[in-house]
């Protein structure tokens, strides 16, 4: 057997792309600084020398017409890859997402599916403040339509985007841009890579830790300090966010019987608020303690390194929500 | 004005007339439809503008394909989108082009490449820009038409999606429908520059101002531009010069503007002038017209019946369309 690859998650996502272009000649990329530049974190570098102007579409800086023009190409017959640049930017594009690649299907009768993908940054970590910073996947996935999905390991940076092309429907795809450093090992085949269903990250057997994204991180972090002191938590990564899996949150939730929820998205409307909702619809007597949650502090995100870490839902936050509610002292 | 173009024959001319009485008859129709409460939400009519329609689909295949906005029944008639479907749609029933799920603003057709119906002013262009976009990937020569109202070149859309189609050198025709009024605002009020056309100069676009009362001027304009686009030498902007001879919907008191500006328009409207110019030419009698008119009331008659009989969508299906649905073989 040979040893796992070891890249990372920015490699693992350029894998992703590549793999799609050579697989499917309907399949092109488009956004703002993805042929010659290279893409802002240098997820496409090379693949413009690889496939040409034609399949690799710098774009100018007009958000809502080229994500428009990816939903109409994918009308048209292809499978465009649109890459915003952030979430932030992808306000931008707003009115395209939400107003006509999330309704086209439903209003034409079925006659017009959207299978187009959306790509885009995600998140906060790198000092990059308040407009640059935000985690917005709680307003997307709120919107029936959309599939929306957060890879946060290597192996679903490189999958999710195929299973994200196989869909018919429009996907939005949110990469943390704190993990495009992180390394790790390829381990699964891409295509056994599913874009739907929540996978536990870390069996435990004490407390539950949902989580996504570069919280999924995070929650490893603090699950190692936790540890320490016998406490067994286990990590589930939700991957996708619409749909949500019930199933895998609840039947951790029903093994442990206390749950914390870790979202670096505000507390208000957040996900960790509709997540902390179904258990209780579904799993209530199954709760040994009340449902906790560590979310983003509800400032925009600042610039000092010490208030971003403050504002985020850091490690010690998630140790001492974890020890407040099994009732060990801090 | 005056004349008709050589070689034009009155079996041309009928059909031309024929299909501009059938979109004027459909929402007359329509309107009163709409007061006895069969047609709900808003409803768009396009009185005034159905030289626009009629000229432009002369000229489109049937691989081209189609974006519109809310005040699109019109372009879908003359697209070939049938009656009685149509109407469906405006009933909200299942038998309806969208499946009664889209209503009058939302009409689609997928065997006639018809990409709706977009009711958010602007929100079309860009869709167009991306259907021209997978016809040159694609390698054909079909093109991408989109129509839109003078209100949407205020939006950054417009711009956006001139700009993105020039640069990249689409086959996209940009139909702007200028009828001088973005629901009460009058161009003078919302647009520092009111010449719609030489707005395409920014962005290298090929641009024309037409007179959009006048369906041949309008088959003529869109015949070049088609054959500009197909050729792969990039976008064009029409600017059609029209008029809304009815209130922005069925909601509107029109404060806005002079009954006598409208009476004005009247005399100038597209029906009127083809008529008159048929008549003058000897291609056309008065009995002609009667018969084209009794042709059109009888298809609009049928086209109610079949509405009316049609069938409720099931509340249990409520939930479908809001995903694409795997095709069983």
């Amino acid at each position: 057997m040979t040893a796992p690859a070891r890249i990372t998650y920015r490699e693992a996502t350029k894998q992703g792309i590549r793999e799609a272009l050579l697989a499917d000649p309907r399949v092109f990329l488009m956004g703002e600084d993805v042929g010659k530049y290279g893409g802002c974190f240098a997820v496409s570098k090379g693949l413009l020398d690889e496939f040409g102007e034609e399949r690799i579409r710098d774009t100018p800086l007009s958000e809502s017409a080229f994500v428009g023009a990816g939903i109409g190409a994918a009308l048209g017959g292809l499978r465009p890859v649109v890459e915003v640049m952030t979430v932030n930017f992808s306000l931008l594009a707003l009115d395209q997402i939400v107003n006509t690649a999330a309704t086209l299907c439903h209003m034409s009768g079925g006659q017009f599916p959207v299978p187009v993908v959306i790509r885009m940054a995600t998140g906060a970590g790198r000092q990059l403040a308040a407009q640059h910073s935000h985690s917005l996947e709680a307003w997307y996935a709120s919107v029936p339509g959309l599939r929306v999905v957060e890879p946060a390991t290597i192996d679903d940076a490189r999958g999710m985007l195929r299973a994200a092309l196989a869909s018919p429907d429009p996907v939005i795809v949110f990469e943390p841009i704190s993990l495009y450093n992180m390394e790790g090992d390829l381990t699964a085949a891409a295509e056994n890579v599913q874009l739907e269903g929540a996978r536990v990250h870390r069996a435990g057997s004490s407390v539950t830790l949902v989580t996504y994204g570069a919280s999924l991180w995070r929650c490893v972090a603090a699950a190692e300090v936790l540890a320490r002191d016998g406490i067994d938590a286990e990590i589930v990564d939700l991957r996708s966010l619409r749909p949500l899996d019930d199933a895998t949150v609840l039947d951790s939730v029903r093994k442990t019987r206390r749950v914390v929820i870790v979202d670096e998205g505000w507390r208000t409307c957040s996900l960790a608020a509709e997540i902390g909702q179904r258990i209780v619809e579904q799993g209530f007597y199954d709760l040994d303690a009340p449902i906790a949650r560590v979310c983003t502090e509800e400032v925009p995100i600042p610039y000092p390194k010490h208030l971003e870490d403050a504002a985020l839902p850091g490690p010690e936050r998630i140790v001492s929500t974890v020890r407040r509610l099994l009732g060990h002292a801090d | 004005m005056s004349g008709l173009p050589g070689g034009f024959t009155r079996e041309r001319g009928l059909h031309l007339l024929r299909e501009m009485l059938r979109i004027r008859e459909f929402e007359d129709r329509c309107a009163e439809l709409y007061g006895a409460g069969h047609i709900r939400g808003f409803l768009h009519l396009c009185d005034g503008e159905e030289a626009i329609a009629v000229g432009v689909m002369q000229v489109l295949g049937p691989d081209d394909a189609l974006v519109s906005t809310y005040r699109e029944h019109g372009h879908a008639l003359a697209r070939g989108i049938a009656m009685g479907p149509l109407l469906a749609e405006l009933y909200g029933k299942r038998a309806g082009c969208s499946g009664g799920r889209g209503g009058s603003m939302h009409v689609f057709d997928a065997a006639t490449r018809f990409y709706g119906g977009n009711a958010i002013v602007g929100g079309g262009l860009p869709l167009a820009v991306g259907l021209g976009l997978a016809e040159k990937l694609r390698g054909t020569r079909n093109v991408s038409a989109c129509f839109f109202g003078e209100g949407a070149v205020a939006e950054g859309e417009f711009h956006e999606s001139m700009n993105l189609a020039a640069l990249w050198r689409l086959p996209v025709l940009f139909i702007c429908e200028n009828n001088l009024y973005a629901m009460g605002t009058a161009l003078a009020r919302s647009e520092s520059q009111t010449d719609i056309r030489s707005k395409a100069a920014a962005y290298d676009v090929r641009a024309a101002a037409v007179d959009g009362m006048d369906v041949l001027a309008v088959e003529q304009a869109a015949r070049d531009a088609v054959e500009h686009a197909r050729a792969g030498r990039g976008p064009v902007l029409l600017e059609m010069r029209t008029y809304r001879l009815r209130a922005h919907s069925m909601f509107d008191a029109q404060l806005y503007r002079d009954k006598a500006e409208v009476e004005e328009w009247r005399k100038r409207g597209p029906l009127t002038t083809l008529t008159a110019r048929l008549k003058s030419a000897g291609l056309l009698t008065e009995d002609d017209f009667q018969a084209l008119l009794r042709e059109a009331d009888a298809e609009v008659a049928a086209a109610v019946e079949f509405a009316t009989a049609a069938d409720w969508e099931p509340v249990a299906d409520l939930a479908r369309h809001v995903y694409a649905e795997a095709v069983t073989a």
